[in-house]
């Protein structure tokens, strides 16, 4: 290819480039939320400021290089010089590199301080990933719930599903349970996990958090603007790491309230009915939606798991075998693997439920009917 | 006074090579076991490729089509492990054993049949690896990083994992120290320190960090092994043990790791600029120090991978002030290289293109380097697609370029034949836009809030990701042509002359092309005019 045919060549495919780029470059974001919080916007400056100064120091060593490759080519004559060192040259560009990074350090630095002063909170939530879903608990209200991927954006993600995701409403980044928060207070997150790594990170905050069994992270934020934020877990935490979103909802202090108080009688109902006997039917309804959002991940719709990943419950020795070993499985999870101890997050009529349901589903026929006071008992 | 003059005769006696498979199962010649590496490391290239195009095909568009989450992040987990371990260190033990000897006048590696045994441990050691694709509970998906508590889900292939990586460990550390001892006791009479070739430096610093790192990485995995099989806790939070301190271990392993993979890469390049610019390297001493700078700082900026992890402020501002000072090294190396062609004679052939495109866009990814390491923003950008290009800037566009560069520049002497240079500037053109296509436009979906190692995205990243696949499957599709041109320069290519580039300087372009099977018998004399170019 002659060096004019290569000129062409590399303009047309630029030209085509371009072209390609434009629609998206209008429409979708390319670079950092600026966010609604102290930190977000902290973040941001000190971000687009360092990107500024690579961009001039890059403009001016390309610049150089560049014109050296035009002028210096053997094509044009040029005679090489036999010159190997400068001491002068090298310690100067020796020192100016150091200059420029302790420029950028300072208001790193400044920066880093902010982040870490999460003291003085107003409002203190712990969250606690979960494969895969996260668990918000409020310290000074006291309750707790658990956040999972919306139904229509988990039924369309399954492999080969069918359903466009473009029809969903923002596909994986909804919940069914969102998380809330008052505009204008300093919120304390303490991110911690029950099963392996997970990372909390909505964009808008300005950061993202490792949650990690064992540990407990703090961070805070102060939300300044009213709206919904949608965020991911940001650490591989396995097969369904995709499909944990977080949604924060940001409302006023009136709204936030009401939906506490709401969320504080909710608590107390589903603990309502522990001490009962509880009937064949109610029990495996109960138990399929508990189903449907802790197991159905990994042990799927019709409970024949996944192979070589997940052991399936139709005809296993846990699911029809003795009620002790299957209560204990479910309780305390098999260490070792993704089966979680689910004793530590559903109550004992949730666990009675999904055992009952596991038992007695997918032509699995113990017709035994496990009660909530057997739970009580094993804890 | 030409090599030809004084060894010819003395070859002719001694040229015989064994014949037939035994020949490469018993080597222990320098030569062939280099060939050995870089045929392998070309392979797994391949195989590792393979992957990727899996992990483009399938992040296409929204949705899952092709592929489960967890084969996915099989293919994630085992795409870079067998990039990193199989493909480039294996390379740059290739480049090493072909031209370290020959480059310091010695007539083979000090210890060959160490240097036999540490290849013939890779093939092996990567069967075992990619078997755990047919194993109960399927390849390992915890990320290449291997952290607990996730990886210990891993089914049977669990122990496959470990027991390679402790093998990869042994063959790396073995060829290491065989690069140690040969240019501390085989260099040929004047040549001292000061003299060696720049890729021989880079591959002395990059041996003993080989041999201060891999221990520790083994040592972190038979503790996950223990941990799964023994029942101790060293990162069992239940049992008292910190799922944290393996990843302070694997990275006190891993920063090092990042410089093994990219000082030979600089070795390269410090080669080849000089040789086509017609003009010595300038800054040879500053570059050495450079180098050890560079390896010496690696050892202490290791937490800036988990700066999200939770560490204490002072911890968080010591790591962050170490990995900036990173910068200035780095800085004096470009500054060289481009002080190196001022005011040369400059022409481009292949070996040139590559290694001024490496120039580029490894400082793009070492600017972006630079960004992750300020800690307050690493907290946006960490685990985002930003760093995938980040270190895919630095690694492919980096270390592989280079070592494409590499090997367009020794292929004529290696085989005797000059490569097509036409095709070869085909292939650098093809794949320098291709991959700037597959790769930029990942710094804009990891900005714009895209986590990595996902399957499936939300819709807002589509267009990016298309753009994205469709640069990777080019890639992909244009280092097929790289192999055409080797197969086309050792079938056809025309007879390559004792120095092959008009301004190559050093011992190895005074030997024949291709080399006899033994060289350097009789030490070669080193003056001013063979030394480092």
């Amino acid at each position: 290819m002659s060096a004019r045919n290569l000129k062409l060549f590399a303009g047309a495919v630029i030209s085509l480039l371009l072209l390609a780029i434009q629609p998206a470059w209008a429409e979708y974001g390319l670079n950092l939320p600026e966010g609604v919080t102290p930190i977000s916007r902290n973040i941001y400056e000190l971000h687009m400021t360092i990107f500024y100064i690579c961009c001039v120091i890059a403009a001016v060593v390309f610049g150089v290089m560049f014109w050296s490759i035009f002028h210096h080519r053997k094509s044009r004559g040029a005679k090489a010089a036999q010159f190997h060192h400068n001491t002068t040259v090298e310690i100067i560009w020796t020192a100016i590199p150091m200059v420029i990074l302790i420029l950028m350090a300072i208001p790193a630095t400044k920066s880093l301080i902010l982040i870490e002063s999460t003291g003085d909170s107003d409002i203190t939530i712990k969250i606690t990933g979960h494969q895969w879903r996260w668990q918000y608990e409020y310290i000074e209200e006291d309750f707790s719930f658990f956040s999972s991927l919306a139904p229509d954006s988990n039924e369309a993600r399954q492999l080969r599903s069918g359903v466009d995701p473009a029809t969903i409403d923002n596909y994986l980044l909804e919940v069914d349970n969102p998380v809330v928060v008052p505009v204008g207070y300093k919120i304390r997150f303490m991110t911690t996990a029950a099963d392996v790594i997970h990372s909390w990170w909505v964009p808008a905050l300005g950061w993202k958090r490792d949650s990690i069994p064992g540990f407990i992270n703090e961070s805070w934020a102060i939300i300044e603007e009213e709206g919904t934020y949608r965020g991911q877990c940001a650490e591989l935490c396995g097969r369904d790491h995709a499909f944990m979103p977080i949604v924060l909802k940001a409302v006023s202090e009136d709204e936030y309230y009401d939906w506490a108080g709401n969320m504080m009688v909710a608590a107390m109902d589903a603990e309502a009915g522990a001490d009962r006997e509880w009937g064949m039917d109610e029990l495996l309804e109960r138990g399929e939606q508990v189903y449907s959002t802790f197991c159905v991940a990994c042990h799927q719709v019709n409970g024949m798991g996944i192979p070589g990943a997940f052991k399936p419950l139709v005809g296993s020795p846990v699911t029809t075998g003795p009620v002790e070993a299957h209560i204990d499985t479910v309780m305390n999870g098999v260490p070792g693997t993704a089966m979680a101890p689910f004793g530590m997050q559903l109550n004992d009529v949730d666990v009675a439920a999904v055992i009952t349901y596991e038992r007695n589903s997918w032509g699995n026929e113990m017709g035994d009917a496990v009660q909530p006071s057997t739970i009580a008992a094993k804890r | 006074m030409s090599y030809g003059t004084t060894h010819e005769r003395h070859h002719d006696d001694h040229d015989h090579k064994p014949t037939g498979l035994g020949r490469w199962l018993f080597s222990t010649n320098h030569k062939d076991i280099g060939t050995m590496y870089l045929v392998f490391a070309l392979i797994m290239f391949f195989v590792g490729g393979a992957m990727a195009m899996v992990i483009r095909a399938e992040l296409f568009q929204p949705g899952l089509q092709y592929v489960d989450p967890q084969f996915f992040n099989a293919m994630t987990t085992m795409h870079a492990l067998v990039m990193i371990f199989g493909v480039i260190m294996p390379a740059g033990v290739g480049l090493a054993n072909w031209m370290v000897p020959m480059m310091i006048g010695a007539p083979d590696m000090a210890l060959p049949r160490m240097n036999n045994m540490s290849f013939w441990i890779l093939p092996f050691a990567f069967i075992m690896l990619l078997s755990t694709f047919f194993m109960e509970g399927g390849a390992p998906a915890g990320g290449w990083t291997m952290y607990p508590p996730l990886i210990t889900q891993l089914g049977d292939g669990f122990p496959f994992l470990i027991f390679t990586v402790h093998f990869l460990g042994v063959s790396s550390i073995m060829g290491a120290i065989n690069i140690i001892a040969t240019v501390f006791n085989m260099r040929a009479p004047g040549m001292g320190f000061m003299q060696l070739p720049l890729f021989v430096w880079t591959w002395i610093v990059t041996a003993f960090l080989l041999i201060a790192s891999m221990p520790v990485l083994a040592g972190a995995v038979t503790m996950l092994l223990t941990d799964k099989y023994f029942g101790t806790s060293f990162f069992v939070a239940a049992g008292g043990g910190d799922p944290v301190m393996f990843q302070h271990i694997f990275w006190f392993f891993g920063h090092p790791e990042v410089y093994i993979l990219i000082l030979p890469a600089f070795g390269i390049v410090s080669q080849i600029i000089p040789t086509f610019s017609r003009k010595p390297l300038f800054g040879y001493e500053s570059m050495v120090y450079a180098t050890a700078a560079i390896a010496f700082l690696s050892f202490f900026v290791w937490a800036h991978h988990m700066f999200t992890v939770g560490m204490p402020l002072a911890g968080e501002l010591f790591f962050m002030y170490a990995t900036m000072s990173i910068a200035v090294p780095t800085g004096v190396k470009v500054f060289n290289w481009i002080a190196t062609m001022w005011r040369g004679s400059m022409t481009f052939e292949t070996p040139m293109l590559f290694a001024l495109a490496f120039v580029i866009l490894f400082s793009i990814g070492g600017f972006s380097g630079l960004m992750l390491g300020i800690t307050p923003a690493d907290f946006q950008y960490h685990d985002t697609y930003f760093v995938v290009a980040h270190f895919h800037y630095v690694l492919v566009t980096g270390a592989i370029f280079a070592l494409m560069a590499g090997a367009y520049f020794w292929l004529p002497k290696w085989t005797g034949h000059m490569y097509d240079e036409k095709l070869g500037q085909l292939h650098f053109w093809l794949s320098t836009i291709s991959v700037n296509v597959l790769f930029f436009p990942q710094h804009f979906v990891g900005l714009a809030g895209m986590p990595r190692r996902i399957p499936d995205y939300a819709v807002q990243f589509t267009e990016w990701n298309m753009i994205s696949s469709i640069g990777g499957f080019a890639f992909g599709l244009s280092q097929l042509l790289f192999v055409w041109v080797v197969i086309k320069c050792i079938r056809e290519g025309k007879a390559a002359s004792e120095q092959v580039w008009e301004g190559a300087r050093g011992l190895e372009w005074t030997l024949p092309s291709p080399p006899p099977f033994h060289t350097f018998t009789v030490p070669p004399k080193v003056d001013a005019a063979t030394a480092h170019s």
